[in-house]
């Protein structure tokens, strides 16, 4: 029983890190490389999750489906913000770090805009459906369909992820920009565009990531902050700029987060907080970092 | 012009008229009406918040989003001990409340720069709300207190000797050579450093400085709200706000950060009563744009009017 316990808690610790994962990745671009604390990244899962939640209520499109679709909107959407937002908070700012602080504040503000849009457009009731309810006997553990596939997806788009970094020609400016802008500008990286698009890119896994999540989890338009935290700590956790370090630091927090619900279902959140701010403490620069 | 042989020294005209606004101040609340009082308390409080956050945040450009825990520590210290203590002591111990765990914070932050610190301090504000709720939901099984209530009138002679305190404590820190080492930090830390500044002691105390009032504020304010429970007590955007209040008048002018926090808070008064749906959307449209076209604050675009119109003047 131990044995099936330990493996019922860990696959459920890596389902939960393979969605932390893919959230940390999408705000390890905007941070990491476009330099914005992105707050309102959770709002952007929030946005995801509603649009799928929608599709499949109203018009019964797959939720599958429905990645297709809000993906590219919520990609366009974030590229916007920042060709209008922060590209102009960037070149306005008279350093660096005071680029960093205010770009935390507007985001701040887009936290509120996208939030009260939700609410005012859904309401601020608690929504679901269920998608592949059915479960899967797993060596003695029993999960749910959409928790299996949700893991899948997950796995499948960081991968499909991962490669674009490594072989791309865009994907090589990006890890460029992630070590050192001016330089990667220097080599004839257009920067402007680059840092739009990983702003998008950044939304877009988001927005996946929402989709996924709500197969599995009750949503509201409140939902995102707890992400956007859970995602800034994944990220610093990796290593800031360390885009292979905030996939690791997604997964473990997932991991830790299942091993602590175990414990007790409400003290989660104030674990990521204490590793968090622990982590800060002993090692800001993350456990990959240099 | 009016180039008088003998002018008014400088600090005549601000003496003068900080002088008739504490009368006025003093004397207006027998003449208006409950709502405006309790406006008045609002703005207070944004004041209160907004200069002290200034006061470390402005010249040393650390960025804290602390301001919510040590504004809830206030809170909760005069929820938990408001009906055992008189009014006056639970407001002076919820400013040394705030004043120890800013030292704490401080002492643990000490080696953290640009934004590791502003999210450490967010952190460790979002930390403090959630452990105080699950003991809340978990030891004591109730979520949220009542508050003993006390009169608005009160509440507004509490509210302004402390805007006061902290008004004072703002101009001398600004004035002294404290605040200059301050500035110093705030242009480079290593400099100011080998100049022979104690930077350490010096961050730490600031920043516990500015905690004070923020603390005492929350043990006033929490009388009027009567209930209080961790979400209204640790409120990121007490944290938000007097960082955008800072910006939207001004951070490098204390005139800036009192327009600053009158401003907002009077919009979002008014926002409140005309459209309370859109409130938060309005509110939240009305941030981004302070930060895009007002980076510097209206101190900051007043500036700017008379170096242009000195360089209309010229040409």
């Amino acid at each position: 029983m131990g044995g099936t316990l330990l493996l019922d808690i860990i696959i459920g610790g890596l389902i939960l890190g393979g969605l932390y994962a893919l959230i940390a990745v999408g705000l390890g671009l905007q941070y990491g490389v476009a330099r914005v604390l992105n707050v309102s990244h959770g709002e952007f899962i929030m946005l995801g999750a509603f649009a799928t939640y929608s599709l499949y209520t109203s018009f019964g499109i797959n939720p599958l489906v429905s990645l297709v679709i809000s993906g590219p909107i919520v990609f366009g959407l974030g590229f916007l913000i920042h060709r209008t937002l922060f590209q102009h908070l960037r070149k306005s700012s008279e350093s660096m770090a005071a680029f960093e602080g205010t770009s935390i504040l507007a985001s701040f503000g887009l936290l509120f805009i996208i939030q009260n849009i939700a609410l005012l457009s859904w309401g601020s009731d608690i929504k679901g459906y269920t998608y592949l309810a059915g479960t899967v006997d797993f060596g003695g553990a029993i999960y749910a369909q959409n928790r299996l596939l949700a893991f899948l997806f997950a796995i499948i788009i960081g991968l499909a992820f991962y490669f674009f970094l490594a072989r791309t020609r865009f994907g090589k400016a990006i890890r460029a920009a992630a070590q050192d802008v001016d330089t990667a500008q220097l080599m004839g990286v257009n920067i402007h565009r680059m840092l739009g698009l990983c702003f998008g890119l950044g939304a877009l896994m988001a927005a996946l990531a929402g989709c996924l999540i709500s197969m599995m989890f009750e949503i509201t338009p409140l939902m995102g902050l707890p992400y956007s935290i859970i995602a800034i700590i994944a990220v610093v956790l990796g290593g800031l700029g360390n885009i292979l370090g905030s996939l690791l630091g997604g997964l473990i927090l997932g991991l830790v987060g299942n091993i602590v619900m175990y414990i007790h279902p409400g003290l989660s959140l104030i674990a990521y907080y204490m590793i968090f701010l622990l982590l800060i403490l002993v090692r800001p620069t993350g456990i990959l970092g240099k | 012009m009016s180039s008088t042989n003998n002018p008014a020294p400088k600090w005549l005209f601000p003496l003068v008229l900080s002088f008739i606004i504490i009368i006025l101040a003093a004397v207006i609340p027998r003449f208006l009406p409950p709502y405006t009082i309790i406006s008045l308390n609002d703005i207070f409080m944004y004041i209160v918040l907004t200069v002290s956050w200034a006061v470390f945040s402005g010249p040393t450009r650390y960025i804290s989003l602390a301001s919510a825990a040590f504004f809830g520590i206030g809170i909760y210290v005069s929820a938990v001990l408001g009906n055992v203590l008189p009014f006056l002591a639970a407001i002076a111990l919820g400013g040394l409340a705030s004043f120890l765990l800013a030292l704490l914070v401080g002492l643990s932050s000490l080696r953290l720069r640009g934004m590791y610190f502003t999210i450490f301090t967010f952190g460790l504000s979002e930390l403090i709300r959630h452990s105080v709720l699950w003991w809340e939901v978990n030891i004591t099984r109730t979520v949220g207190r009542l508050v003993v209530s006390v009169d608005n009138i009160t509440v507004y002679y509490a509210m302004l000797t402390i805007v006061l305190l902290t008004l004072a404590m703002a101009y001398f820190i600004k004035n002294s050579k404290y605040g200059l080492a301050l500035l110093a930090i705030g242009e480079s830390e290593e400099a100011t450093d080998h100049i022979g500044v104690n930077v350490n002691a010096l961050k730490i105390l600031a920043f516990a400085m500015s905690a004070v009032f923020m603390g005492a504020a929350g043990a006033t304010m929490a009388t009027r709200w009567t209930y209080i429970d961790p979400s209204i007590a640790f409120n990121p955007l007490f944290s938000f706000m007097p960082v955008l209040m800072a910006i939207f008048g001004g951070v490098h002018r204390i005139y800036g950060q009192i327009i600053g926090a009158t401003a907002l808070t009077l919009l979002a008064d008014m926002l409140l009563t005309k459209f309370p749906y859109y409130y938060n959307l309005l509110y939240g449209i009305i941030l981004v744009a302070v930060i895009l076209f007002l980076p510097q604050g209206l101190a900051g675009l007043r500036e700017r009017m008379s170096k242009w119109r000195k360089h209309v003047l010229v040409k």
